[in-house]
């Protein structure tokens, strides 16, 4: 059986619950598909609280925004949220197809919004395969998530904001957090975050880097050098940082597959931290219906992404023809709230990324 | 071992239940992930690398990457990261690929 959807949003997070949220409030009907047992996404993790202004939620922990939309969702007539449920791709027809306990379910949505989110970056040096090496986020998810005190003491890899704020809640759960690593000559997170670290006596090493980890079975410690002015390391610089853990926050890089299979144009933008999609200015990707919003078109923050996946739904709705005047407004005034949000020196590097996609705008892929 | 007091959060964890891995009973809440569950019990070595058997920890604790799959109650490729713990369920260590029995 093929079940008819209007708007089918995949993935719960900021975007995916923002996007279904805006589209319902226009009265179109919306499934949002979310593969853990509650929508929220990596915002359920996130303990400090947010910048940005009223509207994206400023000063709040991300854990509340988490829980504020999912109840919105949850109380919308026309929103239904299946969870536990994992879309395995867009074909053709445009039938979606999706695994949920244990059956192959699939549907013929008239609108797709992706928002799928991103997954971690890794790095390469001699064993980074051993147990201890965690992605920084995957330390989140057993402490702020689990309650779990994940180590004894922890060496972090990456001064931006991720690891800045990791950093922090390990202290607040206890734990030893050694140094913070960074490759770059200075410290890529907010300055606040930095402070933070700085007054608990955590030293930030701008210019080192990962030479390699060691450890029989498990993590032990790891060999830590300087790099020069070319990111080349300094023969005779290493030092030797006994640690039970390894954090790697080397950035996120777009969770994109079901776009690339769905057939939209993928374009690699460095400053976007991966393959991306060409949208226009509603969010829609190359292939007619499929939208594309949050991290999954370019890592971002929380911030930026609820904006988007606002956009996305109010667009998406309006395309439906549901109270068409007022969707053009919102998705006119969520243009602005995104060109604010990246305005000034931190949003640049997304501002070149942008610019990077809208050029591509048109061409063909092969 | 589990955080009892935070500045921020705190845990609802559910019943307290054991659960066996690799033959021998661990204790775990209904609310965790078996990969929570195992890391509380100081159990950080999860899978193992299909050819060469290097041992594995848990990289993305949220069903991204498959560094943290088991044999769950018989099935292989189980990503515990986003199991949750069930009472009496038996957990085993995998090596290889692991054989699906229809």
């Amino acid at each position: 059986m093929i079940r008819e959807i209007e708007i089918f949003v995949i993935g719960g997070g900021p975007a995916g619950l923002s996007a279904a949220l805006a589209a319902a409030s226009t009265g179109a009907h919306v499934l949002l598909c979310e593969r853990d047992e509650e929508p929220g996404g990596q915002l359920v993790k996130q303990t400090h609280k947010f910048f940005g202004s009223e509207k994206q939620y400023a000063g709040e922990r991300g854990i509340f925004i988490a829980k504020k939309l999912a109840e919105e969702a949850y109380q919308q007539e026309n929103i239904e949220i299946l969870t536990e449920a994992t879309v395995l791709g867009i074909y053709e027809d445009g039938i979606v197809t999706v695994l949920k306990d244990g059956k192959h379910l699939k549907f013929h949505p008239r609108k797709i919004i992706v928002s799928t989110g991103a997954a971690e970056k890794f790095l390469a040096f001699p064993n980074n395969d051993l147990p201890g090496i965690y992605g920084a986020g995957a330390v989140q998810t057993l402490m702020n998530v689990s309650g779990i005190k994940p180590a004894e003491r922890v060496v972090m890899v990456g001064a931006g904001n991720i690891g800045l704020i990791v950093s922090y809640q390990l202290l607040q759960a206890g734990v030893e957090v050694a140094c913070v690593v960074e490759a770059a000559p200075r410290i890529g997170g907010y300055l606040v975050h930095a402070s933070k670290l700085a007054r608990a006596g955590v030293p930030i090493k701008t210019g080192w880097t990962v030479k390699e980890a060691y450890g029989n079975g498990k993590l032990e410690g790891v060999i830590l050098v300087q790099l020069d002015e070319n990111w080349a390391p300094i023969p005779g610089t290493e030092v030797d940082v006994p640690c039970d853990t390894l954090c790697l926050a080397v950035g996120l890089t777009p969770l994109s597959d079901l776009l690339f299979q769905a057939d939209c144009h993928m374009e690699y933008v460095r400053e976007l931290s991966g393959s991306v999609p060409v949208t226009d200015e509603n969010l829609m990707t190359s292939v007619e219906g499929i939208y594309a919003c949050g991290d999954v078109s370019g890592i971002e923050e929380a911030s930026s992404a609820m904006v988007e996946g606002r956009l996305a739904g109010f667009a998406a709705a309006a395309s439906l023809g549901y109270d068409v005047e007022r969707a053009s407004r919102e998705v006119a005034s969520a243009r602005a709230e995104l060109d604010e949000l990246r305005s000034g020196p931190m949003g640049a590097r997304i501002r070149a990324g942008l610019e990077k996609v809208n050029e591509k705008r048109g061409e063909a892929t092969c | 071992m589990r955080i009892e007091q935070h500045p921020i959060l705190q845990f609802d964890r559910g019943e307290k239940v054991t659960f066996l891995f690799n033959g021998q009973p661990v204790e775990g809440y209904t609310s965790e992930t078996i990969a929570a569950a195992l890391h509380a019990a100081g159990i950080r070595e999860l899978s193992h690398s299909p050819n060469l058997d290097r041992p594995r920890g848990l990289f993305c604790a949220i069903g991204n990457c498959s560094s943290c799959v088991m044999t769950v109650d018989g099935e292989p490729n189980v990503r515990i990261c986003i199991t949750k713990v069930r009472p009496g369920m038996i957990v085993q260590e995998q090596h290889g690929k692991g054989v699906v029995t229809p």
